[in-house]
């Protein structure tokens, strides 16, 4: 009797959470319905965003771009770091006291609040992209991209590191009794045995950087148009509904929600793409 | 020996990228303890955030701006609490039915869900809490809008500890349960999460560590407040609001180093407690 | 004294007063003194913890990869001082098979053979590389079961095809001296036999030193035996000599089964 009354309340707690998933589905589809119902389909591929009362047409293409754009440019400048890291802490001083250190560090960098990571990017960053003649103001693309690099490393390193330190010692060895120097072990079998977790991890960084919504907004110059190069500003699907959404209502609302739909839809797919791909590997 | 050069130069670079990695985490500690220092005081933490005149004031007198940021520890305070007493009790309930369930259809769709929830940006969130408290229970941002969001922020991170802890623990110890004849429930509640107590409590402390410092959702939800505010229908501050509010207010921008200095103090103790507490665990 | 260790005339490996540490001050191997005879097969063994798999591993210098592992003495590649050479070239003149089967599963065979070309960044011609391989897969008699399905992942293969295959990728950088430490103890006793002849037949060409704790593998298939016993070289001769008429009362009774 008290077993099937546990099993029971574990249940409903359970469906709980598929509750509150389906409702979030639910609710940003029915706050989305209105912009969608008056600009169709052209909302995804339309650069409009006018607010003037009687014009009103908005799309979101350009946060669209802004996202995708500032996110590939933080995995690039990412990626040689975080995989550098992995293998500072995984193979080259695996197990050492400075691995521990180092990795220590790179979890802080994980719990530094994302307005904080904005304060310093605009405090320090941004006047260094200044000086260095990139963009007057030091506001774009760039700058956000930067620090989402620094934001997402930690996620870009933690399974790739383990993935790393995985890689059996059996053939390693007999790499090196081939006659092999550490740095073809890495590229020969290290990095071969260990690219799908490598690749796993820099996909949720990306699914990472896409959602970042505080520094990117500080720091990304809130121009609603497609950025030309990476030293123009614009914004992110994240960093608009932020900037925006505090004087928004009617069709306005409603598409900010519906980028906020498109947002859960991207971040959705990437992070089911790394959870299938931890699957595999499993 | 061309070859054991390239060897050497790709160790060099290597550890040269890992120190740049780790080089933002200094930077933006020593940034945040020169530049917020001086600020934290007695008043830091028990007035309410100055306005913008009073800072005004005092900056045009050349004195350092008077007040601290009571009403955004208070806040931010009030909402984990409430966050934490809606989200532990569910999380660690669904952890446990995750660890019983193994590998069944349902429980992998739920873990699946889990997972995919806690991929969802805090912005996001913020728009679903907007929607399911400000619009609809309280009328009006509010601390309980701001509540639900960092709720089901946290969800997810407890629901993965919950069952990651649980599947350390030795099946034997179950059994001897079992074999005692005690009631599943009580397995549960006295063996399982007993047992391991202090690995759910990491799992708890990471997870507030993880929501204490967004600002993006409770832009949507708490809006912020000038005073402190302890009933969760009415607008609430929170100290990663009060930094938003400092940092676009010409006069108090000297503000946000001292409370980013506490916010993110803030976090690495709980990080670093968490992590002793851990420790502890594992001996 | 003499008559325990064997004098060896002209060996291909001499290793000379070598003592092993761990940690500062924990010997493994003690003062060994021994040489290899070229073309023959040496077999090293000794109850586990004896010493024999640590010794093994610091002649082609494996032990480097360790942090806290001293080496003192010396060894010697025909009357090269192996610790004067780099250990890249050094490890691709003295080949390695381990205790259980390690091809790389990213690489095909035909990969996996000439691991050690590619690894070394050595370029070779295509006609070049099959040649290569097909000699060296041949020497570990795998040829006519693997020909068909070059391009496949050598994972597939069974733990003693694996292995034979692990033996000719050590064979392709056609070492001095192949080192196999316990290369069957993974292996099924039909696969066991086919790597036992396998090893008697190369050793017309190389040089093999075997670790084993299978006295009867190693009286079945070298020619010499070194016994070892807490670190130390206890008794070195011809296998036929040890075996029927050991000197040291350790080594009797290790052979008659007093311990293991």
């Amino acid at each position: 009797m008290s077993e099937k009354i546990t099993k029971i309340i574990l249940f409903i707690a359970s469906f709980i959470i598929v509750i509150i998933s389906a409702g979030m589905v639910l609710s940003l589809m029915s706050g989305a319905a209105p912009a969608f119902k008056e600009f169709g389909f052209k909302f995804i591929i339309s650069t409009e965003w006018n607010p003037t009362e009687g014009k009103e047409q908005y799309g979101a293409l350009q946060f669209i771009a802004g996202t995708i754009i500032t996110s590939i440019i933080a995995i690039i400048i990412c990626l040689p770091l975080a995989f550098s890291t992995s293998l500072f802490i995984g193979e080259y001083f695996r197990g050492t006291k400075l691995a521990k250190i180092i990795g220590t560090m790179v979890d802080m960098l994980a719990g530094i609040p994302s307005i904080v990571y904005g304060l310093w990017g605009f405090y320090v960053l941004r006047p260094l992209i200044v000086d260095l003649g990139f963009n007057a103001q030091g506001f774009g693309i760039i700058t956000a991209g930067i620090i989402l690099a620094i934001m997402i490393i930690p996620y870009a390193t933690s399974i790739s590191t383990e993935i790393i330190k995985m890689v059996s010692n059996e053939l390693k060895e007999a790499a090196y009794s081939l006659g092999a120097t550490q740095k073809d072990v890495i590229m020969a079998v290290v990095i071969p045995e260990a690219r799908s977790g490598i690749f796993t991890s820099y996909i949720l960084a990306f699914g990472r950087a896409i959602g970042e919504t505080m520094a990117v907004t500080m720091l990304i110059g809130n121009t609603n148009i497609i950025p030309k190069s990476i030293f123009d500003t614009g914004n992110t699907m994240a960093s608009v509904i932020a900037n925006q959404f505090g004087e928004a209502d009617g069709l306005k609302l409603s598409s900010l929600i519906a980028i906020g739909l498109i947002l859960f839809v991207i971040t959705g797919l990437i992070n089911g793409l790394g959870k299938i791909m931890i699957k595999q590997f499993n | 020996m061309e070859r054991v050069i390239k060897d050497k130069i790709f160790k060099g670079f290597v550890i040269l990228f890992a120190f740049i990695t780790i080089s933002p985490i200094i930077m933006i500690i020593y940034k945040l303890v020169i530049k917020g220092y001086r600020q934290i005081n007695i008043n830091f933490f028990m007035q309410n955030a100055p306005d913008t005149y009073e800072a005004m004031i005092a900056l045009n007198a050349g004195k350092i701006i008077p007040g601290g940021i009571l009403n955004g520890i208070t806040g931010t305070l009030f909402m984990v609490i409430i966050a934490s007493t809606i989200a532990i009790p569910i999380g660690l309930l669904i952890g446990v039915f995750l660890y019983e369930n193994k590998n069944k259809f349902y429980a992998n769709i739920v873990r699946d869900i889990t997972d995919i929830l806690q991929g969802v940006p805090s912005i996001v969130l913020g728009l679903i809490a907007y929607f399911w408290v400000v619009k609809s229970i309280t009328n009006g941002f509010s601390a309980l809008a701001g509540s639900v969001a960092l709720a089901i922020m946290m969800m997810p991170l407890i629901i993965r500890s919950t069952e990651e802890t649980l599947k350390m623990i030795p099946e034997t110890i179950k059994e001897a349960g079992f074999a005692l004849g005690v009631p599943y429930h009580k397995i549960i509640l006295r063996i399982l999460i007993p047992t391991s107590f202090s690995g759910l409590l990491t799992g708890s402390l990471l997870a507030i560590s993880r929501i204490i410092g967004e600002t993006a959702p409770l832009m949507l939800t708490a809006l912020g407040s000038s005073i402190v505010n302890l009933n969760i229908e009415k607008p609430t501050s929170a100290v990663p609001l009060l930094i938003w509010e400092f940092y676009n207010d010409p006069n108090m921008v000297d503000l946000v180093w001292s409370s980013s200095l506490f916010l993110m103090g803030f976090v690495l103790f709980l990080n670093i407690l968490s992590k002793s507490l851990n420790g502890e665990c594992r001996m | 004294m003499k008559d325990l260790i064997i004098k060896i005339e002209n060996p291909v490996l001499d290793i000379k007063n070598l003592s092993i540490s761990y940690n500062k001050g924990k010997y493994a191997v003690t003062n060994v003194n021994a040489g290899v005879k070229k073309n023959s097969v040496t077999a090293i063994m000794g109850p586990s913890g004896c010493g024999k798999s640590t010794l093994l591993r610091a002649i082609n210098r494996m032990h480097e990869l360790y942090p806290n592992i001293e080496v003192k003495g010396k060894i010697f590649l025909n009357n090269n001082d192996i610790f004067l050479m780099s250990s890249i070239e050094i490890r691709r003149k003295i080949g390695m098979v381990f205790q259980r089967p390690n091809p790389f599963p990213t690489m095909s065979i035909y990969d996996n053979v000439i691991a050690g070309y590619k690894l070394n960044g050595i370029r070779l011609k295509k006609n070049k590389k099959d040649e290569i391989v097909e000699k060296s897969l041949k020497d570990v008699v795998l040829w006519n079961e693997v020909k068909n399905s070059l391009k496949k992942k050598g994972t597939f293969l069974s733990g003693g095809q694996q292995q034979r295959l692990c033996i000719a990728r050590a064979l392709a950088f056609k070492p001095d001296v192949i080192l196999l430490d316990e290369p069957t103890s993974a292996l099924d006793p039909i696969a066991t036999k086919k790597v036992e002849q396998l090893l008697i037949k190369l050793k017309e060409n190389y040089t093999i030193l075997l670790v084993t704790h299978n006295m009867s593998q190693a009286a079945r298939m070298s020619d010499y035996s070194m016994f070892m016993y807490l670190g130390e070289l206890v008794e070195y001769g011809k296998t036929k000599k040890l075996f029927i008429n050991p000197v040291d009362k350790r080594t009797e009774e290790y052979l008659t089964g007093k311990f293991s």
